[in-house]
């Protein structure tokens, strides 16, 4: 092994000069910045440094509405990056678009590089896994709805912290005595319908949209509308009449009213552990997202958020060859182990994960791997896969509109969800016909 | 008689207005040309097929309530940031007309915030109205008055009007100040020794006096309005809540660069295009005449 290594570093060494000349280039452009886009650079930069054949060149471009724009109209003027990351709401899109995209498990066959699809959390592949199995793009950041708890809160509303909140009929009463106790913000959430409906829907069993939630087809209509769904809702609507759940806006605004521990509950990624450990001057610990006891398969297994890196079509054989060589060293256990720790996000292979609960990581930072257990628990159903819908970043800004609705009183959850479903399936309609 | 300057010939008359029409044609007139002809098609995002559906995008448009709900939300959005913008930037250019000492640090003050980009301008009012931080709504709460754009429709819009029409006072306050500048002192002079008072001498002569600037800002401020405005939108409610502050151009804006739909997006921009075209027109011909230059 060592021998190997020293041998490697012998022949970096001589041939660098040559090889410096012939260094491909590969283009990556990503979403992040900050902490995440810090740790980003290290990667390419890792990588950069670990080999010599290709140079990997990552640029930021903006958030991930913007990033996935900027792929867009560079991918018209002809200009495209090789590696494009793309959050998870734009991946039926980036599904659609055949001429754009170079599926990864081609990119990963035509480079020769290391990979194997059965390596990867079968939940967090999933989303991006034609209904042929194929992997069509290298998962990257993602995370999952959890639910975070505000102890001193609990205590100081004369609630046991280590209260079982498992499910939401166990919350519903929590909240009564949170109410009762004092507190003016028992519940909170950060991204409603990623949690509340399309989470809520897989971790029930019950589907969010039809043909598979997307996946067998571009004729899927919306089925958000369905008891399970409204149920909920209706409870939430309740608890936002009696002062029980607060609403802070569309995005994670509600962090920052966790964080500064004026709320008790809220439901929020997995991926927020960063900022709450480093804000939070309360003690606090992370659950499992609620459930409703007997209704669907509950608990079934929750879907992920964040995104994946895609491969664009139009580039030479040899910049592939690079691109594939990047995306195998990503998913490599160390680095991914080391994304896992730093960032919250989850592990996206097995072994990472694995690595991680070897280090001790999860004995010292408590709950961190609730997230994972919560998303491999169970093999994932039709319902549970994940979703594919076109336009849905317009769709969930629709469901926010009508959420909103549920939240001011001005509507029943089924009026607002039968709404949401007429007005979301007319963009499926649309999207369809785009990419007929 | 009036005097004319003529230029002997075409060629300099051509060149020297050249440039204005390569730039009205490039960025005026190339695009608005291709955003009619992409209303016709719904495109795929990344521009590999496209597929002609005729006005489909217009009827598709115009059979969704939410949209045609776009049209009340929008006039009651551009009256309010037009008169919002302009009598404020009126009543300082008056009082910073009066002022003999210090008006051109005034003068600097006010015109600052038109210095503000329209996004900055939203994050800078959201967080006053924040409804946890904000200090203006911590103000309010003590007052025993509940601020909550998040979910109030009527206060999302009131915010996203001040926010929008804020930095537009700076721009109108400019031309009224110029404009004020230029009413003849002696007119004034005649009106105060005749015995009339500010207001009446403010009434009679100066307001009339104003009234091409006037005329020429409500066009204006009605145009941004319309077109400008959805950078504020964008960061403080994203159109919402439900769809309270959710106007044309926001619309426009949403589908086309947050949705990419380009076909339903473009539709949108010719539909903008046509009110905003009949509104110019209407202006020019009712409210020109009332104007003396």
């Amino acid at each position: 092994m060592k021998k190997s290594i020293l041998g490697a570093l012998a022949a970096a060494t001589f041939l660098s000069p040559v090889a410096a000349m012939a260094e491909t280039e590969v283009q990556f452009w990503h979403a992040f910045t900050g902490r995440l886009g810090e740790l980003v650079k290290e990667q390419v930069a890792d990588f950069n440094a670990n080999q010599s054949d290709y140079k990997v060149v990552e640029s930021h471009k903006g958030n991930y509405s913007e990033t996935l724009n900027a792929g867009i109209a560079a991918f018209r003027a002809q200009e495209q990056p090789h590696i494009l990351m793309v959050f998870e709401v734009g991946t039926a899109t980036m599904m659609a678009a055949a001429g754009a995209i170079k599926p990864m498990h081609e990119v990963m066959a035509d480079s020769g590089a290391a990979f194997d699809p059965g390596a990867y959390i079968g939940s967090v592949k999933g989303y991006y896994t034609s209904t042929d199995g194929d992997m069509l793009s290298l998962p990257f950041n993602a995370s999952t709805p959890v639910l975070w708890v505000n102890r001193d809160a609990m205590q100081a509303a004369g609630i046991d912290p280590d209260t079982d909140l498992s499910t939401w009929q166990n919350v519903d009463a929590v909240l009564d005595q949170l109410k009762a106790g004092g507190e003016e913000c028992p519940l909170v959430t950060a991204w409603q319908s990623w949690i509340h409906l399309e989470n809520f829907s897989a971790y029930h069993d019950v589907p969010f949209a039809t043909k598979d939630n997307g996946f067998a087809g571009l004729d899927t209509e919306l089925a958000l509308n369905g008891p399970a769904q409204v149920a909920h809702l209706t409870a939430m609507g309740e608890w936002a009449k009696e002062g029980k759940f607060i609403y802070t806006g569309r995005r994670n605004e509600g962090g920052a009213n966790f964080r500064a521990g004026e709320c008790a509950l809220f439901t929020e990624s997995s991926a927020g552990y960063a900022g709450i450990k480093s804000e939070a001057e309360f003690a606090f610990d992370v659950r499992p997202l609620p459930y409703w006891e007997g209704v669907g398969n509950a608990p079934q297994n929750t879907i992920i958020g964040g995104a994946s890196l895609w491969v664009m079509e139009g580039h030479e054989a040899d910049e592939y060859k690079g691109a594939g060589e990047f995306l195998s060293f990503l998913s490599s256990s160390k680095i991914q182990a080391k994304w896992h720790q730093d960032t919250g996000y989850l592990p996206i292979t097995a072994e990472a994960g694995e690595a991680t609960r070897i280090a001790g990581f999860y004995e010292e930072n408590v709950g961190t791997d609730i997230a994972v257990i919560q998303m491999t628990a169970k093999e994932p159903t039709a319902n549970s896969k994940g979703l594919r819908l076109g336009s849905f970043d317009q769709i969930r800004g629709i469901i926010d509109e009508e959420l909103e609705g549920i939240w001011s009183g001005d509507k029943t959850a089924q009026e607002a969800m039968d709404s949401a479903k007429t007005r979301g399936d007319a963009l499926l309609r649309r999207f369809e016909a785009a990419n007929r | 008689m009036e005097k004319r300057v003529t230029f002997r010939g075409w060629r300099l008359p051509l060149l020297l207005i050249a440039p204005q029409v390569v730039i009205s044609l490039v960025f005026f007139f190339y695009p608005a040309a291709q955003a009619i002809w992409q209303s016709f098609f719904i495109p795929d995002p990344f521009g590999l097929s496209s597929r002609f559906v005729g006005f489909g995008n217009f009827t598709f448009l115009f059979s969704d309530p939410f949209y045609r709900a776009a049209f009340g939300t929008t006039a009651v959005f551009s009256i309010l940031v037009t008169l919002c913008s302009m009598i404020p930037a009126l009543f300082l250019a008056v009082v910073a007309d009066r002022l003999i000492k210090g008006s051109g640090v005034y003068r600097t003050m006010l015109i600052w915030p038109y210095a503000v980009a329209p996004a900055v301008a939203g994050v800078l009012w959201l967080f006053m109205f924040n409804t946890r931080v904000g200090v203006v709504s911590w103000y309010l709460g003590t007052l025993g008055y509940d601020w909550n754009h998040v979910l109030n429709g009527g206060e999302a819009m009131g915010l996203v009007v001040v926010a929008s029409s804020w930095g537009r006072i700076s721009y109108n306050f400019l031309f009224f100040f110029a404009a004020l500048q230029a009413v003849p002192k002696s007119v004034i002079e005649a009106a105060a020794i005749d015995g009339a008072r500010f207001w009446r001498r403010f009434w009679t002569i100066v307001l009339p006096l104003l009234s091409p600037t006037t005329f020429f800002l409500l066009v204006v401020n009605v145009v941004y309005s319309f077109f400008e405005t959805f950078g504020v939108i964008h960061t403080i409610t994203g159109g919402g809540p439900q769809q309270s502050t959710t106007v044309l151009v926001y619309k426009v804006f949403a589908d086309g660069f947050v949705g990419q739909d380009l076909g339903s997006s473009s539709a949108q921009s010719v539909i903008l295009l046509f009110v905003v075209g009949l509104l110019t027109i209407i202006q020019f011909k009712f409210v020109e005449k009332r104007v003396h230059y």
